[in-house]
């Protein structure tokens, strides 16, 4: 195949969802598709958001959300983005401080690795420092419009905590996070790997949850693209997705864990040491000082058990988180059209074969057992105790 | 329903600026510096007649509170020198963005400048979510690549997506004023740069002739010419083979 004449501009976050992306490029899968790729790093996903919806990149490692609010118009310009493809599924977790992990442990009803005791226990330990008349606690997250956002809010909803009343949410960049908690600036965090590890081998941060204890599935960043590109470059996009279907098929080979760990680890793609990108491929994580590791079967799904085919029924669901937090008002077609952001027929139009094969349970599965439907999503809001 | 829009133009390879407004007379603009290059010199110059149709500039001036977000201290005061120059003379600088959200807010700034490269970016788009203050944002960026382009997508820009209250001269006269300060930082850095990597080369040169001069017993003028030669025939600059003559005489010792 030629080559095509403009190299194809990619931004990306350094983040370990990101693999199949820079696999993609850094093993030559898009070489072979014919495809050159210009890698651009970036700082902030307001960039990455910015700079794809105006021309400046042909696609993206997006943070799920941010697509589809870009899809709606929400909080930004309304440009069309699809995702033909699925980056990270479960690579988030929740990290706090130590002091936080020792409150949480006095007053848990149970082992705090259950994600419900741990939100019953927060709620125990607000309440406490309400009482006593303390500053609420303060929780990092990534950006408004993130998955990061979602998973803390669900999580301490379901203990009684009120995401908006009861602690302070802060957006932070993830290089900030660790330095943060360190500092007392926040009291914990959720993030994307590598930072979660980062922070524990510093000693200053405990992993409370991964996201894969909250959720069993849980979409986080898209391959995305602006569906006028699409249009315009079928082809192009099709090789594309290709290229990264058989990085992910490589990433999730075992054997190929320790290659594909040094070429992210690479200071101008993840830029942290192999190892920690080693574990987070392998799902086993260090947790705390001590050195606790803990594994995690569904922790960061980069293409396998059908993670990379991009589902609508996320889209759907994240849209209703949209709704739930106040950031979007309920509107059956607006649900439609995040939904519509993913597009597996053109993962499956690339991958060749129809389908999944991979039955999923309730789209994401969470822990409290609330039912997601997403061709009624106002049913799923009406049974939520603590919304907007 | 919050809004936001974005625009961009064109400079030179790995410089951008960005703007985005957040309500009516609330306007945000963030910028980067490196590599704004004085290839847009001559853009600016064409750019200037529209400049100056912003006739309420000095009205505009006294209104705005402007508050730069940059971790560089000189590309801030650089920055600070050239809105004050032109009249705005509420210019507060932000250092550092630890609680930057809690400084903005104190601030109550009506433009933001924030350096593209700042990760703290992500953290300014929480206002647009929370705050009872912004309402509208819109983004206007400013990146490279095709130089040519500038003037039309931003004169696109700036008309598509205008907000109540702003004329479109007025935010172009802001961000023309930006990206004027930043070529005029970049270029104080390049200077440093070539200035420093001269003062290397001189040194180096010196060395190898010295070497030069004892090991074939020639004057420092035929040791330079000798250097000189060598260059001009192997088509590399003399530092580079004056770094090579030093690097041989030490495996040599």
């Amino acid at each position: 195949m030629t080559a095509t004449l403009q190299p194809l501009r990619i931004g990306f976050i350094p983040l370990a969802d990101a693999t199949a992306l820079l696999i993609a490029v850094d093993k030559g899968f898009c070489a072979d598709e014919g495809l050159a790729i210009e890698l651009v790093r970036e700082v902030s996903w307001s960039n990455v958001r910015d700079k794809l919806n105006i021309g400046l990149f042909d696609a993206a490692h997006l943070i799920a959300p941010v697509a589809i609010a870009s899809a709606l118009g929400l909080g930004h310009v309304k440009v069309p983005i699809i995702a033909p493809f699925g980056l990270g599924v479960n690579g988030n977790a929740i990290t706090i401080s130590p002091a936080l992990q020792r409150a949480l442990s006095i007053v848990a009803d149970g082992d705090l690795r259950d994600p419900l005791v741990s939100a019953r226990a927060l709620a125990k330990v607000v309440a406490a420092r309400k009482a006593k008349g303390d500053e609420p606690l303060t929780l990092g997250m990534t950006f408004p419009f993130s998955t990061h956002n979602y998973h803390l809010r669900y999580w301490m909803a379901a203990g009684g905590v009120d995401p908006d009343e009861d602690v302070r949410l802060v957006v932070l960049p993830p290089p900030y996070m660790v330095e943060s908690l360190e500092n007392g600036h926040v009291d914990g965090f959720c993030v994307g790997a590598p930072w979660n590890s980062v922070a524990v081998d510093l000693g200053i941060g405990v992993i409370l949850h991964f996201v894969s204890d909250i959720f069993s599935r849980a979409a986080e960043k898209f391959l995305a693209v602006r569906q006028s590109w699409a249009d315009e470059h079928p082809e192009t996009l099709l090789r594309l997705v290709r290229a990264h279907i058989r990085a992910a098929a490589f990433v999730e080979q075992p054997e190929n864990h320790r290659e594909a760990a040094e070429l992210l680890a690479r200071p101008d793609r993840i830029g942290v040491s192999p190892e920690v990108i080693l574990r987070t491929l392998e799902g086993r994580l260090k947790v705390n000082q001590a050195g606790d590791i803990r594994t995690g079967k569904n922790y960061l799904l980069v293409g396998r058990e059908g993670a990379a085919r991009p589902d609508p029924a996320q889209a759907a669901w994240l849209y209703a988180q949209m709704v739930r937090w106040g950031q979007a008002p309920f509107d059956r077609a607006h649900a439609a059209v995040a939904a519509a952001v993913c597009r597996p027929d053109i993962y499956d139009a690339a991958a060749g074969h129809a389908g999944s094969s991979f039955a999923l349970p309730d789209t994401v599965g969470a822990f409290d057992d609330a039912a997601f439907d997403p061709d009624d999503i106002e049913a799923y809001l009406g049974s939520l105790r603590i919304r907007r | 329903m919050p809004w936001t829009a974005c625009v961009f133009r064109n400079i030179e390879p790995g410089g951008n600026a960005h703007l985005s407004i957040q309500k009516p007379d609330y306007f945000c603009i963030s910028a980067v510096a490196p590599g704004i290059g004085l290839e847009f010199a001559g853009h600016m110059a064409k750019a200037a007649p529209i400049m100056a149709t912003g006739q309420s500039v000095a009205a505009m001036a006294q209104r705005l509170k402007i508050a730069i977000v940059d971790e560089n201290p000189i590309r801030a005061a650089i920055l600070d020198e050239g809105l004050r120059e032109a009249g705005f003379l509420d210019v507060i600088w932000i250092e550092q963005t630890r609680h930057l959200l809690k400084r903005v807010y104190e601030i109550d700034p009506d433009v933001i400048l924030i350096d593209l490269a700042n990760p703290s970016r992500d953290v300014l788009e929480q206002m647009f979510q929370v705050s009872r203050i912004v309402k509208r944002p819109i983004a206007m960026f400013v990146d490279q690549s095709d130089a040519a382009s500038i003037q039309a997508s931003v004169d696109a820009g700036i008309s598509a997506y205008i907000v109540d209250g702003l004329k479109k001269e007025r935010m172009k006269y802001i961000l023309d004023l930006c990206i004027s300060r930043f070529n005029a930082f970049t270029k104080l850095q390049d200077d440093l740069e070539n200035a420093k990597t001269a003062l290397e080369d001189r040194k180096i040169i010196d060395r190898a002739k010295g070497i030069l001069m004892k090991a074939k017993s020639i004057s420092e003028d035929q040791a330079y010419v000798l250097l000189r030669q060598t260059a001009m025939n192997e088509k590399k600059k003399i530092a580079d083979i004056a770094q090579s003559v030093v690097t041989a005489a030490e495996i040599l010792k």
